[in-house]
């Protein structure tokens, strides 16, 4: 089983991208838990969200405090939050961010394992013309923690696209590419 | 054939709703239920059901209209959580005393205060003298098979009583999971058609409905309700046998989970089943002789069941998801203890008030339920009765 948990700010989607991971790895195969962690729903104000993804039906439903990997879909949030909390060696953080893994080390509080980072708003930008960080990040953490094949996730997400966009198929390209993109440019 | 999906527990519940296809469906939203009649918005809109979708202007005013619904003959539903079930309270007694078979689902959260919108019985508990049959749900596969089955309880001849259908709020109404989803018509014809004996717009047999019942008839009347309410257990068994033939899962009134020679044992309610189930087969792995008892159906109580279940155990924690402030322990403990009294089992039994508000029940808390069991085991000294875990002592 793996465990992932997700760092963002209301508003930004953390919630949605961990939907996204649970609907890949579903895909492919898999079983999933997505779940948001609730607060007072403010925008902008930290919140969590879990993907559990297994071989059997998970019959757990608490939260997860060791989990495999984590995911920073803000890094303001390096500053208020420890995201590596509880987070196990032998995992990785990944962390939207234009700082190499080296720059960025020294806000995750001495957290031994593997450190990532994507620029998800350089890779958005780019392919999707606006800023939606969702995207970039749900390739960095399926190509960083393995969770879906590559050829397996490519070809389901396209699928994915192509049903979600049906009124709008210009933008499956960008979206496409814009996963390739970011499972390449992911460092660490 | 099954239809391998991923859907909320709220989802679960709308899709089971469409497939039904119910007469009437009152609304008025309220967190974390509001995705409910929100996605069946959406088949409404898409001409994908043929219900009449009232929004009213209350949740008192959704479950009276229901009411109204049920009692012209029509198959009625609506959902709600917290504060909103809290305001049906009146009403909620008029479907159970008209002996209406209202469908109403509940994503539990916790009653003010201080306010919240997570997780606990509290809503529901409250509610439990309301004469609603209420089934339990561990995940969104049994709120959706519990829906499915829930129809064809309340709106049996022997019973027609209303039913609630309980989800845990955000822990199962908002996380998505895989789930066997059935074909339209397969579900469809299992739920079958609701055809009441009697109803107001019965031209042939003129109904009065909810009129004043002196003295000489109120009791009478009650008495009806509670053999109503006993003929459940019945229906809800011979309903699960027929679901079982129909799809394959399998429901009891309650689950007993690793309890063949279990000498220590969790009674519980919802998702906090599965965390606990985890925990068993921790310990099991290292000799321990544990289990875990999910009650699914709360009323009618499965006393019986629980007793058999319980009747060779050594020690058993009831966790109460609901305060209750009965200074003597919560709701599910008071019953289980009830239903044991008269009966020669030597049991400890302790009562322990967890998860409050969405405080988290992980599978460590679990297993310190199941150490404190086999202390009490092991010494012989129950120790209090009574207790709350998980809560910080120096909060204040």
């Amino acid at each position: 089983m793996i465990e992932i948990r997700w760092h963002g700010r209301g508003g930004q989607g953390a919630k949605t991208a961990s939907q996204l991971l649970a609907d890949a790895a579903f895909m492919a195969g898999s079983y999933v838990q997505s779940f948001p962690e609730y607060g007072p729903e403010r925008s902008g104000a930290p919140i969590t969200a879990y993907n559990r993804i297994s071989k059997e039906r998970c019959p757990v439903h608490s939260n997860i405090y060791e989990p495999d990997y984590v995911a920073v879909v803000d890094e303001t949030l390096l500053k208020s939050v420890d995201v590596t909390a509880g987070l196990k060696k032998e995992g990785a953080v990944i962390i939207n961010s234009p700082l190499s893994p080296e720059e960025i080390k020294a806000d995750l509080k001495g957290y031994e394992g593997r450190i990532c980072t994507i620029d998800a708003r350089e890779i958005s930008l780019e392919f999707l013309g606006a800023y939606f960080p969702n995207t970039p990040m749900l390739a960095a953490v399926v190509s960083v923690s393995g969770c879906v094949e590559r050829e397996q996730f490519l070809k389901d997400m396209e699928e994915s696209f192509r049903h979600k966009f049906a009124k709008k198929p210009q933008v499956v390209e960008g979206n496409l590419k814009c996963l390739i993109s970011a499972m390449d440019r992911v460092k660490g | 054939m099954s239809i391998r999906e991923r859907l909320s527990g709220n989802e679960a519940v709308a899709v089971a709703m469409r497939q039904i296809n119910p007469d009437v469906f009152a609304m008025f939203p309220i967190t974390p239920s509001t995705e409910i009649p929100q996605y069946f918005a959406q088949y409404v809109a898409d001409g994908r059901v043929d219900t009449e979708f009232i929004c009213v202007e209350s949740e008192h005013s959704a479950l009276s209209a229901c009411i109204g619904a049920e009692a012209a003959g029509c198959r009625a539903v609506t959902a709600t959580s917290s504060a909103g079930l809290s305001y049906m309270n009146e009403v909620l007694y008029v479907a159970g005393s008209l002996r209406l078979p209202v469908v109403l689902a509940v994503a539990n959260r916790a009653l003010t205060g201080p306010i919240n919108i997570n997780h606990d019985y509290s809503d529901s508990m409250a509610e439990r003298d309301s004469g609603f049959i209420q089934l339990y749900a561990e995940n969104n596969q049994e709120v959706y098979d519990n829906y499915l089955m829930a129809h064809r309880i309340a709106e049996h001849p022997s019973v027609r009583l209303p039913l609630m259908v309980c989800l845990d709020g955000f822990i199962t109404s908002h996380a998505i999971e895989n789930i066997e989803l059935e074909e339209d018509d397969t579900v469809k014809a299992f739920a079958g058609q609701y055809h009441p004996e009697n109803y107001l717009l019965k031209k042939k047999n003129p109904l009065a409905v909810g009129p004043y019942g002196i003295s000489a008839y109120y009791m009478e009347a009650r008495v009806a309700q509670a053999e109503a309410m006993k003929n459940a257990r019945r229906v809800i068994t011979d309903v699960a046998e027929d679901f079982e033939r129909t799809f394959g899962r399998k429901y009891g009134l309650i689950e007993e989970y690793r309890m063949e020679d279990a000498e220590i044992a969790i009674v519980l309610m919802g998702s906090s089943a599965g965390t606990a189930k985890a925990a068993v087969d921790g310990l099991r792995a290292e000799g321990v002789k544990a289990g875990v008892i999910k009650v699914r159906v709360f009323r009618p109580f499965p006393g019986p069941e629980l007793e058999k279940a319980l009747k060779n155990c050594r020690a058993a924690a009831v966790l109460d998801k609901s305060e209750g402030f009965s200074a003597c322990g919560g709701p599910l403990f008071a019953e289980t203890a009830g239903a044991l009294f008269n009966t020669s089992c030597g049991l400890k039994m302790i009562d322990i008030v967890y998860g409050l508000g969405g405080r988290d029940f992980t599978v460590s808390a679990a297993k310190s339920v199941f150490e404190r069991l086999r202390q009490i085991v092991k010494t012989g000294e129950t120790g209090p009765v009574y207790s709350h875990m998980g809560e910080r002592t120096n909060a204040l």
